[in-house]
C-alpha cells in the first residue's frame, strides 16, 4: 500500500511557545512553526496502514522552505518513509483553491500512485477543512471525511471506515469505498493495534523512522512548479479567487458573569451561597434544612 | 481448530525471571514473545536491591547479559554491616563473610535502570526469534480450551497461544492464581517492602561512607526501633543515591497494627542513621511491594499444563537472615525453565517441561536454598508458641542477658554462618528480642544525631507518577466491612489511620441508629503493591498496560 499524508506547518499555539504583539496579531517570527497537531491523525492512519499491508508512507507538504522541518517532525515523532516538499515563490499567498490544485499535481507526480491520500480534519490556524477535499476534486478519488478508524481489504481493493456523520460523535456510520481513496481523518481517530504481530511491526517501524530522522533530508524530494508540470498562473496569489478585504481582530470575549467570592468559612456568606443555588435548583432552603 | 496468533513461547513479566527466561529461549532459537504490563522495563517494580550472582547458581544475570555490571548495576557492595539497636544503643557485627559466601558478586541495583537495560537485549534478542518484547500489555488471564492452558488473554490484544508460556509477573501473579498454583489467602506467607530511595551525589556517598568508586556498602538495622514489628531495615548505595527500606513479615504489620511508612521514618530518624544522611535528606521516590516468603510459599512443583512460573510468581523469594534473594533465583529460575522446555521438545515431549523444570530446580540446588530443610524440620518446634515464648523470655531474662554478654566474642561469627541463618524461625526472637538484647547488653550509645524530617505520606503520594484509568479501579472490595478489610488501613503502605489521601479509609455510617465502621477504597494513590490482596477482601488485578503508577527508579 502506498499511501501519502498533508500536512501544513502551524504556529504552535500551545502556551509558553506562541506570541502575540500588543494588537493581538500573531508574531509568526517568534513563534516556533510545527506540523498541525490534526495532520498526526492523519499520519497515524497511514502508519496504521503500514503496519498491516507494508508498503511506504509519503508525507507531503506544500510551503516555504522552513517546512522542512515540519516533514521532520512527522518523520520523527510518528512515521515517514520518504518526505516531499512542495516550495516555489509561484506557490506563495496560496489560498486553499490554489493550495489544493498544487498539493493534487503534486501527488499525480510521483512515481506510483497512492492508494490512500490523507488528511487532517482541519489546520490550527486556516481552520477551513477545505484543502483536503478540494485537491480531491482534482484527483476524484472516492472521499470520506471525520474517519475514526479504518480497515483495508488489500484483495479486494476495498476501504472499510467508521465515520462521525456530521462530526458528531454520537453518530457514527460504517462507508466502504473502493481505493484508491482519499480519507480525512477526524481528530477523534484511534489506531488500533491488535496483535502482537503488529505491535511488534510498530515498534520496528517507529524504531526505523527516529533513526532515519536526524538525516531526514537524504529522504526529501523538493519539488517546484516546473518539477510537477503546474501552470504559476493557476497557482499561489494569482490562482487564488479568494479575495480577502480586511482582517478584524475579534474581541476578547466579555465575562459572562459577574462573580462574588465567598470564603467557605465565612458561613453568613455561604448561607447566601446555599440560598442562591436552592433557588436556582428550583428547592426550598428551609425544606431541604428540616429533612 | 481456532484462529489465534500464535508464539512457539510466550514470557510474561520483564523483570530479571522473565529476562532470563527470554534470553534463554533466545539462545535455542525459540519465537519468543515477551508482555510486560508497565510502560518501560522496571517502571512497576521495587526491590532492594542487591542483586547476587551466586558461585553454585548453573545460571547468574551476567552469564545471561554480558555487560550487565557495567552498565545496569549501580555498585559492587563490599562492606556488610548489621546494627542490633535498642534505644540510641548499637552493637555492630560485621557480617562480610555472610555476604560473600557462595558469592561470586553482589552489586547494587535500581530496578528502572535495570529492567530497562534488560528490556532492550531481550527485545533485540527475542526479535531475532520472529518475537519480542511489548510494553503497555496486561496479561490478564490464561486461555484454555477444552479444559487445557493454551495460551493467554489480555486487555489490550487479542487472545495468543503458545506451546509454552513462562510466568515470570512477579508477586501477586495473575496467572499463577489463574492456574490454582497460588492464592493470596495467609499473611504469614509474605513480607512487604517499603522503600526511598535517596539523592546523594558520589562524593558525599564517598565521604560519608569512607568508599571509593568501586565500592559499596550495605548497612542492615534490627531491634526495638520498629514497634516490635517481625524484620528489619537495609541502606544501600547506589552511585549516586541510596536505597533505604524496611521489610516486615505482614502477618506482624496486621497483628501490631503498624503503619509501614512510619516504620521506615523510624529507621530514617534514628540517630544512627544522622552520619549517613546528613542534614540535606532529599527523597526521590517512595515505594512498596510484597515479596513472598520461599520457605512458606515457593511452590515445589511451578509449573501447570504449559505453564511454568518463574521467580516471584512461584514464591521463590529467600530471606536468608538479613540476606534477600530473589532476583538471582528469579533469573535461575527463568533460565532453567526455558531450558527444561528446550530440552523437552528435543526429546519430543514438550508437555513434560513443568516437570523436567521442576526437576532442575531440585537438582541444581535452588529448591534447597528457598526451602531449606533445618527450618523445615526447626520449624514445628521453634515456631510453636510455647518454645518461642520461652525462648524469648529467657533470652530478656537475667539468664539470656548474661548468655549475651558471655557469647558477644561468637556472636558475630554465629550471624555469619549461612546454614544457621536460614533456618531462622519466624519468631519475635530473631527480629527483635535478640538484636533488642544485643543491642541494649553489648551497644554503645550512639553519639550523633539525627536531622531527617521525612517527607508526610502525602508529600510521597504527591511526588509520585500515576496514569490513572479513571473510571477502571484494578481492585475492588468485596466486603468493606471493618472485619473482612480493616486491617488494609494501616498495612497498606499508602493509607494510614486518619489519612484521607490514600487508598483505604475507615468510616462510620450510621444506619437506623446503629452505627457501623466500614473501609472505603480509591485506588488512585495505589503503588501495586499487593498488600491489600492478601490483608483485605478484595477482587484484586494489577491495572491495565501502562495504567497506574511508574516507579523512575524502584
Ligand atoms: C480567506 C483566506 C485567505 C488566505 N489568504 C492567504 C494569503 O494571502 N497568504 C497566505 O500565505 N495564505 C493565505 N491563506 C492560507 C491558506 O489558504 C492556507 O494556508 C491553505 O490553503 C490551507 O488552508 P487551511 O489552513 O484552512 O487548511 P485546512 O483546509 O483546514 O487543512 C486541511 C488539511 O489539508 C492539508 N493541508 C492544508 N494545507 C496544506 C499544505 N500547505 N500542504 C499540505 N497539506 C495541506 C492538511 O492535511 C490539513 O490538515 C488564506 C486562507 C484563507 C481561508
Ligand atoms: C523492598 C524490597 C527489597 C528487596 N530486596 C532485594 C534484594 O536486596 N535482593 C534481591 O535479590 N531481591 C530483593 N527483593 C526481591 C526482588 O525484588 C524480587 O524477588 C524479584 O524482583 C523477583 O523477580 P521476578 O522477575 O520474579 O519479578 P518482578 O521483578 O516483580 O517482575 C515481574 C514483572 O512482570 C510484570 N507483570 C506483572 N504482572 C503482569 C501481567 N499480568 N502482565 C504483564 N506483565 C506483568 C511486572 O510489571 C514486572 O516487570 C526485594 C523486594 C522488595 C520489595
Ligand atoms: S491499595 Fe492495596 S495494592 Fe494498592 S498500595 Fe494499597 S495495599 Fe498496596
Amino acid at each position: 500500500m502506498h499511501t501519502v499524508v498533508l500536512t501544513k506547518g502551524v504556529p504552535d499555539f500551545r502556551e509558553g511557545q506562541v506570541s502575540f504583539d500588543e494588537n493581538g496579531h500573531l508574531e509568526r517570527g517568534k513563534t516556533p512553526t510545527v506540523m498541525n497537531p490534526n495532520d498526526k491523525f492523519a499520519l497515524e492512519a497511514a502508519l496504521q496502514t503500514r503496519v498491516r499491508h507494508g508498503g511506504n508512507v509519503s508525507l507531503m507538504s506544500m510551503g516555504p522552505p522552513g517546512y522542512k522541518e515540519v516533514l521532520q517532525e512527522g518523520m520523527e515523532t510518528v512515521y515517514a518513509d520518504d518526505l516531499y516538499l512542495v516550495s516555489d515563490r509561484e506557490m506563495a499567498a496560496a489560498d486553499t483553491w490554489a493550495t489544493a490544485i498544487t498539493l493534487s499535481a503534486a501527488i499525480e507526480n510521483m512515481d506510483e500512485m497512492p492508494d490512500i491520500v490523507f488528511a487532517g480534519f482541519k489546520t490550527a490556524d486556516g481552520e477551513t477543512g477545505h484543502t483536503g477535499p478540494q485537491a480531491n476534486w482534482c484527483l476524484d478519488m472516492p472521499l470520506v471525511t471525520h474517519v475514526i478508524s479504518l480497515d483495508i481489504d488489500e484483495e479486494e481493493r476495498t476501504l472499510r471506515a467508521k465515520r462521525l456523520v456530521e462530526g458528531d460523535i454520537e453518530e457514527i456510520e460504517t462507508v466502504e469505498v473502493s481505493l484508491p481513496a482519499f480519507v480525512v481523518t477526524d481528530p477523534e481517530f484511534v489506531p488500533s493495534y491488535r496483535t502482537a504481530g503488529e505491535r511488534l511491526t510498530l515498534k520496528d517501524l517507529r524504531a526505523e523512522t527516529q533513526a532515519r530522522a536526524p538525516d531526514y533530508e537524504d529522504y526529501l524530494t523538493v519539488w517546484d512548479h516546473a518539477d510537477i508540470n503546474v501552470d504559476p498562473d493557476y497557482i499561489g496569489l494569482d490562482g487564488s479567487p479568494t479575495i480577502v478585504s480586511s482582517v478584524d481582530p475579534i474581541p476578547k470575549a466579555p465575562a459572562e458573569r459577574e462573580a462574588t467570592m465567598v470564603d467557605p468559612s465565612d458561613t453568613e456568606g455561604m448561607t447566601e451561597v446555599l440560598e442562591a443555588m436552592q433557588s436556582a435548583v428550583g428547592g426550598d432552603a428551609t425544606a431541604a434544612e428540616g429533612d | 481448530m481456532s484462529e489465534y496468533e500464535h508464539y512457539e513461547a510466550i514470557v510474561v513479566g520483564t523483570g530479571p525471571g522473565g529476562a532470563a527466561a527470554a534470553a534463554t529461549f533466545a539462545n535455542y532459537g525459540i519465537e519468543t514473545l515477551v508482555l510486560e504490563r508497565g510502560v518501560e522495563g522496571g517502571s512497576k517494580n521495587v526491590s532492594g536491591g542487591l542483586i547476587y550472582a551466586e558461585e553454585s547458581a548453573p545460571y547468574t544475570i551476567d552469564d545471561l547479559f554480558p555487560g550487565f555490571r557495567e552498565e545496569a548495576s549501580e555498585r559492587p557492595i563490599t562492606d556488610y554491616q548489621i546494627h542490633n539497636i535498642a534505644g540510641d544503643k548499637v552493637e555492630s557485627y560485621d557480617l562480610t563473610k555472610l555476604h560473600e559466601h557462595d558469592t561470586e558478586w553482589s552489586d547494587s541495583v535500581l530496578r528502572r535502570k535495570m529492567d530497562s537495560w534488560l528490556e532492550d537485549r531481550v527485545h533485540e534478542r527475542a526479535r531475532e526469534t520472529g518475537g519480542g518484547l511489548l510494553t503497555g500489555v496486561h496479561v490478564n488471564g490464561l486461555l484454555r480450551e477444552e479444559g487445557k492452558i493454551i495460551g493467554v488473554t489480555t486487555d489490550e490484544l487479542d487472545p495468543i497461544t503458545a506451546d509454552v508460556i513462562v510466568a515470570a509477573d512477579g508477586v501477586n501473579s495473575e496467572l499463577a492464581r489463574d492456574a490454582g498454583l497460588m492464592d493470596w489467602d495467609e499473611p504469614e506467607e509474605w513480607f512487604q517492602g517499603v522503600k526511598a530511595v535517596v539523592d546523594m551525589p558520589a562524593d558525599v556517598i564517598a565521604e560519608r561512607f569512607d568508599i571509593d568508586e568501586d565500592e559499596g556498602v550495605a548497612h542492615l538495622f534490627s531491634g526495638d526501633l520498629f514497634q516490635g514489628v517481625r524484620g528489619g531495615g537495609f541502606l544501600y548505595t547506589n552511585r549516586e543515591t541510596l536505597s533505604l527500606g524496611t521489610v516486615f513479615h505482614l502477618d506482624s504489620i496486621v497483628a501490631e497494627q503498624a503503619e509501614p511508612h512510619e516504620l521506615l521514618d523510624a529507621m530514617l530518624t534514628h540517630p544512627l542513621l544522622g552520619q549517613w544522611l546528613g542534614d540535606d535528606y532529599t527523597e526521590l521516590e517512595y515505594s512498596a511491594k510484597l515479596v513472598p516468603d520461599s520457605k512458606k510459599v515457593a511452590l515445589r512443583e511451578p509449573h501447570f499444563g504449559r505453564l511454568l512460573v518463574v521467580g516471584d510468581a512461584a514464591g521463590q523469594m529467600q530471606a536468608q537472615g538479613p540476606i534477600i534473594k530473589g532476583m538471582n533465583h528469579a533469573v535461575t529460575a527463568g533460565a532453567l525453565a526455558a531450558e527444561a522446555y528446550a530440552e523437552a521438545k528435543a526429546r519430543s515431549e514438550p508437555e513434560k517441561a513443568g516437570s523436567h523444570y521442576a526437576k532442575k530446580l531440585r537438582t541444581e540446588g535452588v529448591m534447597q536454598k528457598l526451602r531449606p530443610r533445618g527450618y523445615e524440620m526447626m520449624r514445628g518446634i521453634t515456631e510453636g508458641e510455647t518454645v518461642s515464648g520461652v525462648v524469648d523470655s529467657v533470652l530478656k531474662s537475667s539468664v539470656g542477658r548474661f548468655g549475651i554478654r558471655a557469647m558477644s566474642g561468637q556472636l558475630e561469627r554465629l550471624y555469619n554462618t549461612p546454614s544457621l541463618t536460614s533456618m531462622i524461625p519466624d519468631t519475635q526472637t530473631p527480629y527483635v528480642t535478640l538484636p533488642t538484647v544485643i543491642g541494649e547488653e553489648l551497644g554503645t550509645p550512639v553519639t550523633g544525631t539525627s536531622s531527617v524530617t521525612p517527607p508526610s505520606l502525602e508529600e510521597r503520594i504527591g511526588d509520585l507518577t500515576y496514569d490513572t484509568d479513571i473510571g477502571k479501579p484494578h481492585i475492588k472490595l468485596l466486603d468493606n466491612s471493618y472485619e473482612a478489610s480493616g486491617a488494609a488501613v494501616s498495612a497498606c503502605p499508602v493509607s494510614a489511620v486518619g489519612f484521607g489521601g490514600g487508598c483505604y479509609r475507615e468510616e462510620v455510617v450510621r444506619t437506623n441508629g446503629s452505627e457501623e465502621r466500614v473501609v472505603s477504597l480509591d485506588t488512585q494513590p495505589c503503588v501495586e503493591c499487593g498488600t491489600c490482596a492478601v490483608v483485605a477482601d478484595t477482587d484484586w488485578e494489577h491495572p491495565r498496560g501502562n495504567k497506574g503508577v511508574e516507579f523512575k527508579w524502584g
